[in-house]
């Protein structure tokens, strides 16, 4: 994982929860890569066939609020989605993301300082996100190391997979 | 006294604590808390792809696992037989025998709380976001997501944030036709759907300790609209009472400390209260009933069901008011029990007969019309009154579709009337 992430911005308003992400009528597709053709179908129309690895998500408050499903971060991991910076997250979407290793940034005052087609720069490290098209930034408190150490795993598969490696699956009860 | 920022724990902070196996924690801190139950539904079968990418060849504790299909029961599409085989193939594979399939099913939640599977001082977590109902049982109890669930699968155990803590104190007694859905209502327009977030949001006061488990299970499955990370009653005796027949394991109930340090304290008085809906499109746009039926909205579609107010309870309250009526002219009005044993329940007690010899239709159980996925979907210009918990664009089917939330007998009203409806105005 990059400790700077720097794409072009799609923005969003508040409360875009994830029936808006992705509508339940989709809830039965699993494959990410048929699910990103309806991410956003709702909240942000032509999304979907626009984005370009890379890009990066500005939202307002309470992104992803609503269902647990994890489709709705599948989706924007299938297509590239280099960081979703937010004012605010729910809860479920924020583990999703940031579990699936997507960055997810809460940076409350970010959604104001971009409009859409500009270009955005998140700094990790220094805890920065900065429009680079007009100068603005906000600044956000860094991730706990728990969660940089996730992401820099790329998600939590590799790092169970790390783990369970080092220490073995555990034994069924009844058969230790 | 006890003062609102004491200095002791609040019930999350000490199930966390225990849980994770530490003296204290305080809120921000992080632990690694050991799971007590594991619940999946059909978004488990996306679990089943990184619990092998994991490496992953056992589950840590096969009896702490339950698996209820509700969203698409019996399977409504080829997509969800789909997710249904990779459960029972899983199940299978890794021996998880707590599988309530197709003829034992019932909405996920509800399995959780009629079979026991939750008790206090549990650390539950479960593969949809209204976990939190089960926060009832004393417990913390919350979602989270399928390549978490595998985490949890492989490890018994998960990272959690120890939440801060919002006191809801409520008093007084409800009127007539006012009941457990109204006050949640009332009190998710007070704090909205991002007032709790990350947060714990504990109910007491005297109108809680009087509340039924059921009850409490409808209040603590809305605190998911306000953003919470669990909802939850301290255990007392009317737990103990639901739970003695029917717990799975030990129970190991803490209460709150009396000088309990929560970040604020919500006082409600509900005297006087009026029932309350939340209008389109959102649980916290909350006003009072009776200023909606002045509008006249009329409805296309009635629908008492979900894992918020499905019970026995509420179907016979919702019987008791329909029973020698009519549904209006114009309206389908779609009855969805809770589980397979409130829907024998219902039979046993000529519940479903009342319903369909008034015109609406009784479906087997499942989440049924809740989620705009399966049946009783909503036409972009229509209307629907709800005993669910989620108004959101597109939530119930078409995105201009609007959803009204309210109490069973509220639905059962407007479902006679044809329009948003006052239950005291039939009763
Ligand atoms: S009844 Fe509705 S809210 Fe409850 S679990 Fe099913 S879809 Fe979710």
């Amino acid at each position: 994982m990059e400790r700077v992430i720097e794409g072009r911005v799609w923005t969003l308003g508040r409360d875009v929860d994830t029936d808006q992400i992705i509508s339940g009528k989709y809830l039965t597709v699993i494959d990410p890569n048929e699910l990103k053709k309806h991410v956003f179908e709702i909240a942000l129309p032509e999304f979907a066939a626009g984005a370009r690895p890379g890009d990066l998500i500005v939202a307002g408050e309470n992104f992803g609020s609503g269902s647990s499903r994890e489709h709705a971060p599948q989706a924007m991991r299938a297509i590239g989605v280099g960081a979703v910076v937010a004012d605010s997250f729910a809860r479920i979407f924020f583990r999703n993301a940031i579990n699936l290793g997507i960055p997810a940034i809460e940076a409350p005052g970010v959604r104001a300082i971009f409009a859409s087609g500009e270009r955005g720069r998140v700094d990790l490290g220094s805890g920065r996100v900065t429009n680079v098209s007009t100068g603005a930034s906000v600044s956000f408190p860094p991730l706990p190391h728990h969660l940089i150490e996730l992401l820099e795993a790329g998600g939590l598969v590799e790092k169970v997979r790390r783990e369970l490696a080092r220490t073995g699956s555990p034994p069924a009860p009844g058969t230790a | 006294m006890s003062d609102p920022r004491g200095s002791g724990a609040t019930l999350a902070e000490k199930i966390l604590a225990r849980s994770g196996g530490v003296d204290r924690t305080v809120p921000g801190q992080i632990v690694e808390g050991s799971v007590d139950l594991a619940m999946m539904h059909e978004q488990g079968a996306q679990t089943v792809a990184p619990f092998h990418q994991m490496g992953a060849t056992r589950v840590w504790d096969p009896d702490r696992v339950v698996i209820a299909i509700d969203h698409w029961v019996p399977a409504s599409t080829e997509g969800a037989a789909v997710l249904h085989r990779i459960l029972r193939k899983f199940a299978e594979e890794v021996h998880l025998p707590h599988f309530y399939d197709v003829g034992q099913h019932g909405i996920c939640h509800q399995i959780l709380a009629e079979n026991g599977w939750v008790v206090p001082g549990d650390l539950a977590v479960g593969t949809d976001s209204h976990t939190n109902m089960l926060g009832a049982m004393g417990a913390v109890a919350t979602g989270i997501g399928p390549t978490e669930m595998a985490a949890v699968l492989a490890l018994g155990r998960l990272w959690l944030k120890v939440p801060s803590t919002i006191s809801v104190r409520v008093k007084g007694r409800f009127g007539p036709s006012v009941t457990a859905k109204d006050l949640v209502l009332r009190i998710l327009g007070e704090i909205r759907t991002t007032g709790a977030q990350y947060r714990s949001v504990e109910f007491s006061g005297p109108t809680i300790e009087r509340l039924s488990m059921p009850e409490r299970f409808t209040i603590c499955n809305m605190t998911t609209e306000m953003g919470a990370k669990t909802g939850m009653v301290a255990p007392d005796q009317t737990t103990f009472d639901f739970l003695a027949p029917i717990a799975k394991h030990p129970m190991r109930p803490l209460a709150p400390d009396r000088d309990a340090a929560y970040e604020r304290t919500v006082e409600v008085d509900v005297d006087g209260m009026p029932p309350m809906v939340a209008c389109p499109y959102s649980p916290d746009n909350v006003r009072p009933l009776p200023e909606v039926v002045r509008e006249h909205v009329k409805i296309d579609q009635a629908f008492l069901g979900s894992c918020t107010n499905a019970r026995i309870e509420d179907l016979r309250e919702g019987a008791a008011l329909m029973k020698g009526r009519k549904v209006a002219k114009g309206v389908r009005f779609i009855v969805s029990p809770a589980s397979t044993k409130i829907y024998d329940q219902c039979l046993h007690e000529g519940i479903v007969e009342v319903f369909t010899e008034a015109g609406a239709v009784f479906t087997n159980s499942s989440c049924s019309a809740c989620f705009g996925g399966n049946m009783g979907i909503l036409a972009p210009e229509e209307a629907c009154a709800s005993s669910s918990n989620r108004n959101f664009p597109g939530r119930m089917g078409a995105k201009e579709a609007r959803i009204y939330l309210m109490s069973p007998a509220a639905v059962v009203a407007s479902a006679v009337e044809g329009e948003i409806s006052d239950p005291r105005a039939l009763a």
